[in-house]
């Protein structure tokens, strides 16, 4: 009797936690919609970013050449910092007038949407996926996917993956080409690009995927590692904004262009790609 | 409302990922257990050097976050993700199940000890026959707060991709972009695990509690 009543309890109980549970999902979504609908004034990124005469870039910490921190100084470095740096002088006339949040490629989408940073300049790749969740601006740096391995592996190239190890980063668009690509490897996915290649070094895995770019700078790091079997994919990398905010896409675009045009982009990009 | 499609067209990413938190889960808190009641015994044992050794043991073991350990097994010992987490779950945790065990058997009124020698005990049978009896009951309240750690601390497999629930609920956010859905029901999956385990010691130590 006393059993019975207690097994009910909990039985119970769990439901009450799930439904619970819901409930709180519920609540979030629904705000979502409203602030989505009601007060579109609040999403104007590019008012926000002149108001405040700042902006707030979600950069990677973890990637060589394009967003490392330098352990001395404090400071991130890169490709990519230096291309907020001039974005930021030619919208607000100064580049030091930004700041940088740190993003890895799993937590850059929510940390947008959530009006954490303004934009991401952290080696994302423009898809038709993100497309939906977020707009891009133009290309401001190609690359594509790539193999890294140590020197000496039988690993040739995309072709001779079957039955090896691949490690690749959580929430990159790597992660889900090599499983198209190569779908016989097993695909052991980590949380950045320093534990990603960490993993390998120990002998986790027989081969690192992810952009030709990110590659290069860890086979700088340890030249006991090469790329092999050139690019696989094309990995054109665009500055995200949130959702339906034409206006600072098209003036992020103007910024671009006009980097082009005066010769800082190519200054910027022979300063650290040098392949 | 909560999405639910992205639960049913994920279910057997979920359901792999909560196969193997179980799995995990287990071996850890058997093993953890078994390990654990072992320390505690070196730690209360009437030989010094033992005593040393299963103290430096905890202490050492318990002040180190679990993410070291696991990165240790990973990348120093080269164990797959699945392994070295379980492994790294078991040591950490049999640390604080030692401590436990050995807060219990101190708890024992002393006399209870003295009177079973005097009767003709030897130390093994006083502690069998008298005192673990009676440590039992004072143990199972903190011993069933380590399992239900245990088995949320198992989330660490995912960094070091074990294929555990956390892993998959990441693999699923990043494919699809949702992230407060997607570890709702990952909430929920760990939820399944917890409370009956929660219950299951009240139960328990109830039930012990009415044999005094």
């Amino acid at each position: 009797m006393l059993k019975k009543k207690k097994w009910l309890k909990l039985s119970l109980l769990s439901l009450l936690a799930v439904i619970l549970l819901a409930g709180c999902g519920g609540g979030n979504d629904t705000d979502k919609a409203e602030k989505g609908g009601g007060k579109g004034k609040e999403e104007d990124v590019l008012a926000q970013v002149k108001e405040k005469d700042k902006i707030v870039f979600g950069v990677k910490n973890d990637t060589r050449l394009f967003g490392l921190k330098n352990p001395s100084t404090g400071e991130v470095e890169g490709f990519d910092i230096d291309i907020a740096k001039a974005l930021a002088a030619e919208i607000l006339g100064d580049e030091n007038k930004v700041e940088f949040k740190e993003v890895t490629s799993k937590t850059r989408m929510a940390l947008l949407n959530n009006g954490d940073i303004d934009a991401i300049v952290a080696t994302m790749t423009i898809t038709e996926d993100r497309k939906k969740e977020v707009d891009f601006t133009d290309v401001y740096f190609d690359a594509g996917q790539s193999l890294l391995v140590k020197k000496g592996s039988d690993i040739k190239g995309i072709d001779s993956l079957k039955g090896k190890k691949v490690l690749a980063v959580k929430g990159s668009t790597s992660s889900i080409n090599i499983r198209e690509k190569a779908p016989e490897a097993q695909v052991l996915e980590f949380e950045n690009y320093s534990e990603a290649f960490a993993a390998l070094k120990s002998g986790q895995g027989d081969a690192l995927t992810t952009d030709d770019s990110i590659l290069y700078g860890m086979a700088d790091e340890d030249p006991s590692y090469e790329l092999v079997g050139g690019t696989f994919t094309e990995e054109p990398y665009g500055i995200a904004v949130k959702k339906g905010n034409t206006e600072f896409v098209e003036e992020l675009n103007k910024a671009l262009k006009s980097l082009k045009d005066s010769g800082k982009y190519d200054e910027i990009h022979d300063k650290w790609i040098k392949h | 409302m909560l999405d639910f499609s992205i639960l049913t067209e994920n279910l057997d990413m979920y359901l792999l990922g909560f196969k193997n938190t179980i799995m995990s889960s287990l071996v850890a808190l058997i093993s953890s257990l078994i390990l654990g009641v072992l320390i505690a015994i070196m730690r209360i044992a009437p030989i010094k050097p033992l005593n040393w050794l299963g103290t430096a043991y905890v202490e050492f073991i318990r002040n180190i976050p679990l993410l070291i350990i696991t990165f240790f097994f990973f990348l120093g010992l080269k164990l797959s993700g699945l392994y070295a987490g379980t492994l790294a779950l078991t040591i950490y945790t049999s640390s604080f199940i030692a401590e436990a065990i050995r807060a219990g058997i101190l708890s024992v009124p002393k006399g209870q000890m003295e009177a079973a020698r005097s009767s003709g005990l030897t130390y093994g049978q006083a502690m069998r026959l008298v005192i673990l009896p009676q440590a039992v009951k004072i143990v199972i309240p903190p011993l069933g707060n380590q399992f239900i750690n245990l088995v949320k601390n198992s989330s660490i497999l995912a960094v070091v991709a074990g294929l555990d629930l956390m892993y998959h609920g990441d693999l699923i956010s990043s494919r699809t972009f949702v992230v407060f859905d997607v570890y709702i029901f990952v909430a929920a999956f760990y939820l399944i695990l917890t409370i009956p385990l929660s219950f299951g010691v009240g139960y328990l130590e109830k039930r012990l509690a009415k044999s005094n």
